[in-house]
């Protein structure tokens, strides 16, 4: 055993990253500029020492809050990012969209989010695409496989995953299929801040009280996520708040919730 | 803060799933508005509500009420967190269990008290094992539909931990529960009075920790090989062990050998890696490696072998069958090969042997000789646990797993390194030779420890085989080491590559038609079979007689004609046989002396009573 949970942690998903490196000739990582996926970009830049050697995407609804912006582009300039942005312009433009336009909130998620993704999956031929997701996020993310298969049409079969143990990933499919790697699976909303005080990893002040008393404790679109109420304004801070709080990180997030299987079946068909 | 990892098996239906959801509620790890939503649920379905489905996250199982795949959910007590895996007890969904209870370290099996043991419940038993979870508990689950019944608890508790100790686990405590009513899961129930022993929170609390591994030898397998800024780094995580800057490497199965310049870490703190940690590693030396080598220490190697026994579970679709080729992954080495024996099948569930055939179903287990076109590089499960389990690939899907149970090192014989060889026939035949000589070429092969009195008996034999007009030659360890082996050490690398030449310098001579006599220790097994291979391989029936000197180890360490022990003893030499290496003792020798009974001379009257009839020249048996 590493030393401490947190080298434990960090240890299985280099091991993770590093054997996805070796097993797909064309990858790549989504970066949704929360702070999973950067803390899961850090652990990259650990794993291939100090170097991100392979693109990173961000699935750009228009949506998110500014902030996020003008943060991913400095991070993607310091740290040298290969940044590929994607957008669904035609959706856009349409304006099928929640609220303004005539979508719900999972038909606008699967719009804006997902289809982007297949896009920049197809064109870019990806066959491995690692993602940031944790088990303990939601309860069909604990289902999870960390190599976990998508069809052609980018689908998720979780009644039919293929089993995986003994450090020994499935990395050979049938042609078309593209593999979600997630090499975070293991960790906890809790570890994740943890991890981030340990190494003074750099986070979007949006995480952080900005003097209003709130917060975000998760990041979405704007119409659909709601800072919650906190006065964390640090790491340590949030940490404290964390090991008293009851609630469901998510809850923030108005998409999981519009029905009992919505969010289930949003992920069958793609979603991260 | 301590994590372990926990999974809770048993049959279907046997309320896997609720004792997770129970656990979660009476130790407070439920999230906000949880309960009240599996209320909200369960009135809109107008059905009882379901702690299950508090896992049970897909739309499938909630509408079956049957865990399909593994999920986790955490909970913390003041003393650790935990991480409970929650494993589907449908037969159907064996793969899924596996990957679940694979990742755990511990277990618990939860029987239903009024159905008992069932199917399942023998197989994940057994599963737990193959898995090398040692840390099990039971759990007797609704007792409240036997009326908390100390009786049918005493019964079905004593019935499965006299099934767990059949196969070797040693269940650490039964505990009589309902986990729909939460007795004897985070308090003690007064349904159950006549019950002393712990909660299944105290049952959690006192597993212990995994065992590091960094005691144990140095196993760092190669994930890949990086050249990022212009230097090559070997990546991987050790597995066992540690390693150091100035550490001298062992590479299998290129066999090549370097010494550690830097070590890349994650962490900085420290200047030892240990098995656990993923790291980078730069050499001194610039060697040509990749993915799938396995670095050790010069003088702890681990086994490097194309043929190898395992125990097997099955997964797949298809039966395993002999003969059909499969990909065997261990660690990060990937070999074709395939079955060439399969014996021991057992049907998990009952335990009774099968006649499998050529064979074996996904509900069975089996020991299996395996046969790879590579050499791999592993180690017994029991020595090494990360080198000593595979996973077998059928076609693109993983279908099996197994645990190394023996692994004849590498008895194969040297194929040449060139193509452009023939072997030549003279005009002298062995007929000819033998029948000038008056007796065949052939073979005896001494082994024990250092002062057994190998090299003394040979040297006899071969006084007395010369006085009857014989042709014998010694080859002794020391006098070729001085020559033919001058190049080669210690090491279980070289001392196999010693044996190697000898055994194909005593068929050179065998086939010119001496008596060859060798007197090496010749600690292992495998080598010593190979020696008899490399003999015995051109067909021609020269005898091979293995003699095994057994003389206990006190009497050589007494006699210590060379000072050996005493500088073994006092750490001066390493890996000397019998203190601080292995002496694996013939099975089943043609001749065992023990020079500390014997005399001598009855000793050689022995080996020519034995030897003479066997390889004395006959013209008609030619």
């Amino acid at each position: 055993m590493p030393r401490d949970h947190l080298a434990a942690l960090e240890s299985e998903s280099i091991y993770i990253l590093r054997e996805a490196f070796n097993r797909f000739a064309s990858l790549a990582m989504l970066w949704s500029i929360g702070k999973d996926s950067t803390v899961l970009l850090w652990l990259v830049r650990k794993a291939f020492l100090g170097h991100v050697p392979f693109p990173v995407v961000h699935i750009d609804t228009t949506f998110k809050i500014p902030s996020m912006i003008e943060y991913r582009d400095m991070v993607a300039r310091e740290w040298n990012l290969r940044l590929i942005v994607a957008r669904n312009d035609q959706a856009l433009e349409a304006g099928a969209t929640f609220p303004e336009g005539r979508a719900t909130r999972v038909e606008c998620c699967s719009r804006l989010k997902k289809d982007p993704l297949q896009r920049v999956v197809e064109q870019g031929g990806y066959t491995g695409v690692i993602v940031g997701v944790r088990r303990d996020e939601e309860p069909t993310r604990a289902k999870e496989r960390y190599f976990s298969p998508r069809n052609q049409r980018m689908e998720w079969t979780p009644t039919q995953q293929p089993p995986e143990f003994w450090s020994q990933f499935n990395s050979e499919f049938p042609p078309g299929t593209h593999v979600r790697i997630h090499p975070l699976l293991h960790w906890t909303e809790l570890n994740v801040w943890e991890y981030i005080e340990r190494e003074r990893i750099p986070v979007i002040p949006l995480y952080f009280d900005d003097g209003t008393g709130h917060r975000y404790r998760s990041l979405g679109c704007a119409p659909c996520t709601t800072p919650i109420a906190s006065t964390g304004r640090t790491v340590s801070e949030i940490l404290a708040e964390l090991k008293a709080v009851r609630t469901a990180e998510r809850s923030g997030r108005a998409q999981d919730r519009e029905s009992e299987d919505a969010f289930e079946n949003l992920r069958r068909d793609g979603y991260m | 803060m301590d994590r372990l990892r926990l999974v809770i098996v048993g049959h279907v239906d046997h309320g896997k799933s609720t004792l997770i959801g129970r656990l979660l509620l009476d130790t407070g790890s439920l999230l906000e508005g949880k309960y009240e939503e599996l209320q909200a649920v369960a009135e809109r379905r107008g059905v009882p509500l379901e702690l299950a489905n508090l896992t049970d996250a897909l739309q499938a199982e909630r509408d079956q009420n049957v865990t399909i795949d593994t999920t986790q959910v955490w909970f913390r007590t003041p003393r650790r967190e935990y991480v409970l895996i929650d494993a589907p007890g449908h037969r159907q969904f064996v793969s899924n269990m596996v990957t679940g209870a694979a990742a755990a370290d511990a277990a618990l099996i939860v029987i239903d008290a009024s159905e008992g043991i069932q199917e399942q419940s023998r197989r994940h038993g057994h599963l737990l094992r193959l898995l090398g979870i040692e840390q099990v508990s039971v759990v007797v689950n609704k007792l409240d539909r036997v009326e908390y019944s100390g009786a049918r608890f005493q019964e079905v508790a004593a019935g499965y931990l006299d099934f767990l100790a059949r196969l070797g686990i040693a269940a650490k405590a039964a505990v009589p529960v309902s986990a729909l009513h939460g007795d004897n899961v985070a308090a003690r129930s007064r349904n159950t009075d006549w019950y002393e022993g712990p909660t299944v929170v105290d049952v959690l609390e006192a597993f212990e920790m995994p065992r590091s591994q960094a005691a144990g030898p140095l196993r760092f397998p190669i994930q890949d090989v990086y050249r990022f800024d212009e230097r090559r780094v070997l990546v991987g995580r050790i597995e066992s062990g540690s390693v150091a800057a100035g550490d001298r490497l062992l590479f299998l199965p290129s066999g090549s050998q370097g010494t550690v310049k830097t070590v890349e870490r994650p962490q900085a703190d420290g200047d030892q890696s240990v098995a656990g940690d993923c790291i980078g590693v730069t050499l001194i030396e610039p060697l040509f490696l990749s993915r799938g080598e396995v670095a050790s220490r010069l003088d702890d190697a681990p086994i490097h072998t194309q043929q190898f026994t395992a125990r097997v579970f099955w997964l797949g679709r298809r039966p395993l069958m002999i003969g059909r080729k499969y990909r065997f992954k261990l660690v990060t080495q990937e070999c074709e090969g395939e079955i060439v024996r399969l014996t021991g099948v057992v049907d998990v569930s009952t335990l009774q042997p099968v006649a499998a055939g050529d064979a074996m179903t996904a509900d069975c287990v089996g020991d299996v000789t395996i046969s790879t076109r590579q050499v791999m590089v592993l180690d017994l499960f029991e020595r090494v646990h990360a080198l000593g389990r595979f996973v077998i690939v059928d076609d693109l899907e993983v279908s099996g797993g197994g645990i190394v149970l023996s692994a004849a090192a590498d008895t194969a014989i040297a194929e040449p390194a060139s193509t452009n060889i023939a072997r030549t026939v003279g005009q002298v035949s062995r007929d000819e030779r033998h029948a000038r000589h008056g007796h065949r070429g052939a073979v005896v092969w001494f082994t024990g420890l250092s002062g057994a009195g190998k090299t003394t008996l040979a040297y006899a034999l071969e006084r007395g085989l010369f006085n009857l007009g014989w042709r014998p030659f010694v080859l002794d360890g020391d006098n070729l080491r001085f020559g033919l082996t001058a190049d080669l050490g210690f090491s279980a690398i070289d001392r196999r590559e010693n044996i190697r030449r000898v055994a194909e310098v005593a068929r050179l001579f065998a086939h010119a038609g001496l008596v060859v006599i060798t007197a090496f220790i010749s600690p292992s097994h495998a080598d010593r079979e190979r020696a008899r291979r490399i003999v015995e391989q051109d067909g021609a029936g020269t005898p091979f007689l293995e003699v095994f000197v057994s003389t206990p180890l006190e009497v050589c360490e007494a006699r210590d004609p060379k000072h050996l022990y005493a500088k073994a003893r006092a750490g001066e030499i390493k890996e000397f046989t019998g203190i601080s290496a292995p002496f694996e003792i013939p099975q089943h020798p043609d001749v065992a002396i023990d020079t500390s009974v014997i005399s001598r001379e009855r000793a050689i009257m022995i080996l020519l009573d034995y030897l003479v009839p066997r390889a004395r020249y006959r013209h008609e048996e030619e």
